[in-house]
């Protein structure tokens, strides 16, 4: 009798759980809901809404149900230069497949494409996003996910223009193979912790590849930065990690493959920094550990300001840069052991691939046009590779402590 | 002109030290890139071979070839040719058969092993630099007639562009480091034909750093192609006017 009862409980759960599956609405031209909004009032929770190609334009669609809005052939959703597209409050509501386009702009809200308020696992996924001022914006979420969207705004300066993927006061979040151009920032995160972001393409916006603060536990992998007007600027945060992700080709005056500022027990490995003005900038940076970045054709591959305490710099390959390294003070509490540096002089009798001199990688000319940089144009000049040369020998500018003791003579394989 | 131009090149190619000169250029710059196995750095190196050899080999070779040809300038003189035709003969006979020197010992090998635009730059500045060293001896040779003082001159002169130019500019910079100097240093840089050079190279070279350069006047002058362009002028007139002032010397000589 037990076992029958217990069976019973288990095919009343499988009927349950076939059950919130829940029912399709259709919604198109020639189906039952010409409208997605209504469609979505007509829904109860675990219901999937698929929406037929065509031209939607519904001011503003507000989701407030646990169910899935699935685009056949991306249907374009307009915002007319004027609304929020789709407003999202609530858990486990998907949202799948669609073009959206034209979204309004406001000088005293954020309004964008896709809102999420106050969710709790919500996805948006494969949506194609065009000229609209915020992409995907979170507020106040948890565990929500972020795929595979490709978001394109034209923005023209910073004030006027939102980010691609904005996200506040979040945790758990996870934003996977995004594309993203065009906006102020492509990725923002404020208060955002334990988040994963992988395998974006973040480029050509108009500040920040991407810029977090206040963001802990955060781990990025494998995103590709590239070609934006400021490079990276990351502050005020604690225990990221940052793997195998490429900064590219951020030039200018005030660019950074990535600005570190007051950034402390974090973890940077395998990054690719290369044609960046400033590849590594840090500032008010501690116990950092940097190890099996590659660093080529960058102007300055890391500057590295006095105020930076107890990071460490391992197995690096410096290469083919203008500059290796450049700070602005005597003081060095950092250390750099067993780095690739292609500059290096040095020698090696006992054959352990080690060198036997500590290569000092802050050049003296480095140092001169840190305070005066109209000296750069006597760059490579013979006056100036002589006074380099003098101050190898008799160091008086350069930091002397700023040394890597074990320096690698091979070009290390990473 | 065309037989005494043919007569001076056919001399200098034959001499001894300009065969020298192209094979110990040929070998330094196939050395270098054979030796590097990153040849951007190999470029480097040839960098100041460009930049400082260069210029040396030719102001103090052609001094002395046309204190040498002493003799033979006089024979031209007493024959019925204008003076104007032999020293611009001279002029180009130097000029075409460095050049040459220059092409074969520099440009072959870049052109095999980094024919970018770094390297086509390098290639242009070099020849341009050949070809302005010649014309300073010229002047140098021009304003005295003692071959020690002569070639003392040309000495300076290779000196003074080389290197004392470069550390007065530097000097200058120090003083007067709070004031915005960009502008000036672009006039600066057009005193010095080396300078002309080595910017036009080093924008090519080193642009990653050069884009983080506060005063954006210099990259925004030299960088684009009227600045590429009026940094060449530059050159040609670091040519035409020590030639020139040779000339009037030369034309009014008592020989």
């Amino acid at each position: 009798m037990k076992g029958v009862f217990k069976f019973s409980i288990l095919i009343g759960l499988l009927f349950f759980v076939v059950s919130a599956k829940g029912n399709i609405l259709e919604v198109g031209i020639s189906k039952p809901f010409k409208k997605i909004q209504s469609a979505i009032d007509a829904a109860k929770n675990g219901d999937t809404i698929l929406v037929e190609a065509g031209i939607y334009k519904e001011k503003n669609i507000i989701i407030q149900k646990s169910i899935v809005l699935k685009g056949i052939n991306f249907p374009i959703l307009d915002g007319e230069n004027k609304y929020e597209i789709i407003s999202i409050k609530a858990q486990y509501a998907t949202i799948d497949g669609f073009k959206m386009q034209h979204s309004g702009r406001s000088e005293t809200r954020d309004i964008g494409a896709i809102m999420i308020y106050d969710s709790y696992k919500v996805t948006a996924i494969n949506n194609i996003l065009d000229d609209t001022n915020f992409g995907i914006y979170v507020q106040n979420s948890k565990s929500c996910t972020i795929k595979n969207n490709s978001i394109t705004a034209y923005g023209k300066n910073e004030v006027q223009s939102g980010n691609g993927i904005s996200c506040w006061k979040s945790d758990s979040l996870i934003i996977i193979g995004n594309k993203i151009k065009g906006h102020r920032d492509g990725i923002y995160f404020e208060f955002v912790t334990n988040s994963l972001v992988w395998r974006n393409i973040s480029t050509k916006n108009i500040r920040y590849g991407i810029h977090f603060m206040f963001s802990h536990h955060d781990t990025y992998i494998g995103n590709v930065f590239e070609e934006n007007e400021s490079g990276v600027a990351v502050m005020y945060t604690q225990h990221i990690r940052m793997y195998n992700n490429f900064f590219l080709n951020n030039w200018g005056d005030a660019a950074y493959g990535i600005l570190l500022k007051d950034i402390s027990d974090s973890d940077i490995s395998g990054n690719y920094f290369s044609k960046n003005t400033v590849a590594l900038h840090m500032e008010g940076c501690s116990r950092i550990n940097l190890y099996k970045n590659t660093f080529s054709f960058n102007g300055w591959a890391v500057k590295i300001q006095a105020s930076c305490d107890n990071n460490d710099f391992t197995k690096n390959n410096f290469s083919n840069n203008t500059f290796d390294i450049g700070t602005n003070g005597s003081l060095v509490l950092n250390t750099f052991n067993g780095n690739y540096w292609d500059k290096y002089e040095g020698y090696d009798i006992n054959r352990d691939k080690i060198g036997d001199v500590p290569y000092h990688p802050v050049s003296m000319y480095a140092m001169i046009i840190d305070s005066n940089p109209a000296a750069l144009m006597l760059f490579r000049s013979l006056i100036v590779t002589l006074l380099d040369k003098s101050e190898k020998i008799l160091p008086s500018i350069t930091p002397e402590n700023l040394k890597d003791n074990t320096p690698v003579m091979r070009r290390l394989a990473l | 002109m065309n037989k005494i131009l043919k007569y001076v090149i056919f001399d200098i190619v034959q001499n001894k030290i300009v065969l020298l000169y192209t094979f110990f250029l040929l070998v330094l710059s196939l050395s270098i890139f054979s030796l590097e196995n990153n040849s951007a750095k190999g470029l480097l190196s040839l960098l100041n071979i460009v930049l400082i050899i260069v210029p040396l080999i030719c102001i103090i070779f052609s001094t002395i070839y046309i204190y040498n040809s002493a003799e033979f300038i006089e024979l031209l003189v007493s024959q019925p040719v204008k003076r104007k035709t032999i020293w611009l003969s001279i002029f180009s006979g130097l000029s075409i058969s460095l050049s040459l020197a220059f092409f074969v010992g520099v440009c072959i090998p870049v052109l095999i092993y980094h024919a970018d635009t770094t390297g086509m730059m390098m290639m242009a500045t070099g020849l341009f630099l050949t070809v302005v060293f010649v014309s300073i001896a010229m002047l140098a040779a021009g304003i005295t007639r003692d071959k020690a003082k002569g070639i003392g001159l040309a000495i300076l002169f290779w000196l003074y562009f080389s290197l004392i130019f470069d550390a007065l500019v530097l000097f200058f910079l120090f003083q007067f480091q709070d004031y915005p100097l960009e502008k000036v240093m672009v006039f600066l840089s057009f005193l010095n034909p080396i300078d002309l050079a080595r910017i036009q190279i080093l924008l090519q070279m080193d642009i990653s750093a050069l884009m983080g350069y506060t005063g954006a006047v210099f990259r925004e002058f030299f960088g684009t192609y009227t600045g590429i362009i009026i940094s060449f002028i530059g050159l040609i007139c670091w040519i035409i006017v020590p030639l020139l002032i040779s000339l009037s010397i030369f034309k009014r000589k008592d020989l």
